[in-house]
């Protein structure tokens, strides 16, 4: 349950040394995430400032059983990235109300954690070309036909290639 | 719940939804959808998790490093208490899904229509330039309006149905077009269509209404 406890801990006993915990492993990641999506060093800092600043605000909203301390911290930083770099709204779908008041039951925090880490070892066991045009699709803010253009690969391949990542990604999921 | 869609979202939108890439109209429907659709709704957290995964692992842990007084300077941000957001303000109706209601600023009855001729009514939501969203009010038995197959088109239903050559489209589901589709959907001869439609093809005032009224005289 990697990392929930120190959010926990955020979250009831506005712990610092927990939070700094969390800021030397994620701060770092935002930071690089912003920087390969294009943006200036001094922006990527100031950017992920902001997310590790949010994370400690949103503590509360942070649900267990619905995603992982990773996936929370990737859509912080995402849509801090469409707000400052392109300076759109976001929409979020309808919420169904399944807030975080009640305490999560424990076997769906396990369940969930365990299929993320799954996700995780089937991302990094890819073959290297496959991986790095997930990780162009995250990172780069690149249409298909740009990361086409930047790696000189046709459009066709490159499409095929991502839906051969996510099919093996499914499959090592079940 | 819409628990009979049957024309759902494809990865690479969900994928791009995610990544956060997709232009703001896209994400609008996208989002109207997965308000509808707890099946995409589930595939599009998915890659909310690859995204969660990709950053985990990579070499940014070691090779960024942060500026000397990163931690001090955000915890000091922390003190100055939290940014105010705009407050997500969930209202919905039996039409609208909550991210459209939020786009018109209530519900059904607020949306501004303006008249393009034989009916048909259109209503340019407020989104950035890059792409566009609008909502189409087509009286039963009616052709769509052709907005100029050029780019990429996706049309969800929110009342009534269309149907074209091949299929039939009732609330929830979308239909995703590209340039080199060329057909003539007609709404459901029982009941007037409401559709959210996008294109990232640039909004041509000019040419959509001539258009449109040309499509109309043929049939
Ligand atoms: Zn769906």
């Amino acid at each position: 349950m990697l990392w929930v406890e120190h959010i926990t801990r955020v979250r009831d006993e506005k712990d610092t040394q927990a939070f700094a915990e969390l800021f030397a492993h994620f701060a770092p990641r935002v930071k690089g995430f912003l920087m390969k999506s294009g943006a200036d060093a001094s922006l990527a800092e100031e950017c992920a400032q902001d997310v590790m600043a949010a994370l400690w605000h949103k503590a509360h909203q942070f649900d267990p059983a619905r995603a992982s301390v990773a996936t929370w911290i990737f859509t912080i930083a995402r849509n801090r990235r469409i707000d400052i770099m392109r300076r759109q709204r976001r929409p979020e779908p309808e919420d169904l109300g399944w807030g975080p008041e009640e305490e999560p039951d424990q076997a769906d925090v396990l369940t969930l954690q365990q299929e993320t880490e799954a996700l995780g070892a089937a991302l990094a066991d890819l073959p290297q070309a496959q991986r790095e045009l997930i990780e162009k699709a995250y990172f780069g803010d690149l249409t298909h036909s740009e990361i086409a253009a930047e790696t000189g690969l046709p459009l066709g391949t490159i499409k095929s290639r991502i839906r051969l990542a996510l099919d093996r990604l499914r499959h090592a999921m079940k | 719940m819409g628990n009979e869609i049957k024309h759902h979202l494809n990865d690479a939108i969900l994928m791009a939804y995610a990544a956060g890439s997709l232009p703001e109209a896209f994400n609008l429907m996208v989002a109207s959808h997965l308000s509808l659709c707890d099946g995409c709704r589930t595939r599009a957290e998915s890659f909310d998790v690859l995204g969660g995964e990709v950053l985990e692992q990579m070499d940014g842990g070691n090779a960024i490093d942060l500026r000397a007084d990163s931690l001090e300077t955000t915890l000091a941000l922390i003190a100055g208490g939290p940014v105010a957001e705009p407050e997500r303000k969930m209202t919905s109706c039996p039409i609208l899904p909550s991210p459209l209601c939020d786009y018109v600023g209530g519900s059904l009855e607020h949306v501004r229509w303006t008249p393009v001729g034989m009916g048909v009514k259109q209503a340019i939501l407020p989104t950035s330039k890059d792409a566009s969203a609008r909502l189409l009010f087509i009286p039963a038995g009616t052709a769509m309006p052709d907005h100029g197959h050029q780019g990429t088109e996706m049309t969800m239903v929110l009342k009534g149905a269309f149907q074209d050559e091949d299929d039939y489209f009732a609330r929830g589901d979308v239909e995703i077009a590209d340039s080199d589709l060329h057909h003539t959907p007609v709404a459901d001869i029982h009941e007037d269509c409401i559709c959210l439609a996008v294109t990232d093809a640039p909004l041509q005032f000019d040419r959509l209404i001539p258009k449109i009224a040309q499509r109309f005289l043929r049939i």
